[in-house]
């Protein structure tokens, strides 16, 4: 069956193609191609590492992101031809192939991992993608992972503290922050409110979220601490309004944090911003009036 | 309370802008201490975490098409693209993007659009072209940009909890069901659908609002 395995080989391959261009076009910044290698060796090997061999390999790669030479080559390279509006058709590919595998796929069962559908039909669109490209542009094979490496050295470091931060998710869960931070809560909530229960609740979703840098994290916290004992169990509050509202007023606290790299600071770094936090204040505005939009209308839709 | 220590450091951490991996690794080693766990022990949960978690980063493989396609003129044919559409403005194109991508998160289709696959190569230099010809020489890139990839955030969040499969709607299920509260995913759903059309209406006020910033910017 196709699942994670074949998504992690592509991946790993991808990333080694990555390690060797750098070695060999800017010989001088060997960092790069170190990181680019340490980031191949997890996703081919990490399941024969051990958890011990993993976490130094964690460590290895925050070394090499932080202590090594790690900069963006120069952009000069020599200029191809230029094409027409048919550019966008390989680009199209990846989202059709992502869309029509997702629904095809769900009804060929045993074929494909059904919890990987979507991942899974990405990656069939970048290699149906990447073959039209070879096909119609003429490139030379090593030249879209050339180009791949370039756009990894802007994103640099950012590029893996998305799945830093997870990996920390895992320690404060381990640690039992979640209880400590709930119990805390706990005690700022006027006694008899609805609206100060319910806005404590929406609030620390978000607060926590912040915080944690992820709604998942959040919300069994504040279920436990304020959703279940105070708005369904107290006040006989509709379960799944409290749930979903919840949730939502979350995300609010995710548009906020750098905490949420993958969403506020990776794509920052993709589009070169000179500002780290530039989506981040973007956001802001937005996130704001919605979070006070889902205090009232939790307040609203409670008995 | 201790653990609490871990939550300080991060946040010093961001707030002082030290690297983000130094602080992450950093915070671990708190947490884990202050919680009488040996070292040994947080360096292996760490471990495992990260290796769980490799799906997260698996998203870059679309790099090698994007970059081999910008390098053929990818980002010049978006900006020639919204050029020749008559009427469209910043703010129109980031409104119906975000009504796209929240049209399409609703239907469970999280990974078709994204920083990488969209935003980058095809978004924002058409929204940056369009926010070119409505103020020329006025043009901000940097703010168009943070708006077209905070345009893509708020779509995702607030489309993907309609779907009824998603991770966060199986995750408050599960949640739930601890507490012996049974509940079909669809009674969640339907309560993602008037916060979503809240996010609309704020977001695409703000869009909205800033082509008639430009605007009075170029009368004036």
């Amino acid at each position: 069956m196709i699942g994670l395995g074949f998504l992690y080989a592509v991946a790993g391959l991808t990333f080694g193609a990555f390690a060797v261009l750098s070695i060999v076009q800017v010989p001088r910044r060997s960092g790069n191609a170190l990181f680019y290698a340490l980031i191949a060796v997890s996703f081919l090997l990490g399941d024969r590492l051990g958890d011990i061999g993993n976490g130094v390999l964690v460590l290895a790669i925050v070394a090499v992101a932080t202590l090594g030479r790690r900069r963006p080559r120069d952009d000069k390279a020599d200029s191809v031809e230029a094409r027409g509006a048919w550019l966008f058709v390989p680009a199209l590919i990846i989202p059709v192939t992502a869309l029509a595998g997702t629904l095809l796929l769900a009804r060929l069962p045993g074929l494909v991992d059904p919890r990987q559908v979507t991942l899974v039909s990405l990656t069939f669109g970048v290699i149906l993608a990447l073959g039209v490209c070879y096909v119609w542009l003429r490139v030379p094979p090593a030249a879209p992972f050339s180009e791949g490496a370039r756009l990894m050295d802007h994103i640099g470091w950012a590029a893996i503290l998305p799945q830093l931060l997870a990996s920390l998710g895992a320690v404060f869960a381990l640690a039992g922050m979640g209880d400590v931070v709930g119990r805390l809560i706990g005690h700022v909530i006027p006694a008899g409110s609805v609206f100060g229960a319910v806005a404590v609740y929406c609030i620390g979703m978000a607060a926590f979220t912040i915080v944690m840098g992820n709604a998942f994290a959040a919300f069994p916290v504040m279920l436990a601490a304020i959703g279940l004992p105070l708005l369904i169990q107290t006040y006989h509050g509709d379960p799944a309004r409290i749930a979903a509202i919840g949730m939502l007023a979350g995300f609010c606290g995710t548009l906020v944090t750098p905490m949420a790299a993958n969403f506020n600071l990776v794509p920052a770094a993709l589009l070169e911003l000179k500002d780290r936090y530039g989506v981040i204040r973007a956001q802001v505005p937005t996130a704001i009036p919605l979070l006070f939009f889902n205090i009232v209308l939790l307040y609203l839709v409670m008995p | 309370m201790l653990e609490l220590a871990g939550i300080a450091v991060i946040t010093a951490g961001f707030l002082l802008r030290f690297n983000p991996l130094l602080v992450v690794i950093a915070s671990a080693i708190v947490t884990g201490l202050a919680a009488g766990l040996d070292p040994v022990t947080i360096l292996a949960a760490f471990g495992k975490a990260f290796n769980d978690n490799r799906y997260i980063t698996i998203i870059y493989i679309v790099l090698p098409v994007i970059g081999i396609l910008e390098r053929h003129g990818l980002q010049a044919r978006a900006r020639d693209l919204i050029g020749r559409i008559r009427g469209a403005t910043m703010g129109r194109l980031l409104l119906a993007y975000l009504l796209f991508r929240q049209l399409t998160a609703a239907l469970g289709l999280t990974s078709i659009a994204g920083p990488a696959q969209s935003v980058r190569p095809l978004i924002a230099p058409m929204a940056e072209a369009a926010d070119e010809v409505q103020a020329p020489g006025e043009s901000d890139p940097e703010r168009v940009k943070a708006l077209a990839a905070a345009t893509d955030n708020i779509g995702l969040f607030f489309g993907e909890d309609i779907f009824i499969a998603i991770g966060s709607i199986l995750l408050m299920k599960g949640a739930l069901q601890g507490y012996g509260i049974d509940l079909p995913p669809l009674s969640l759903s339907v309560w993602a659908i008037p916060t979503a059309i809240a996010a609309t209406l704020i977001h695409g006020t703000r869009l909205l609002l800033a082509d008639r910033r430009l605007k009075r910017q170029r009368g004036g």
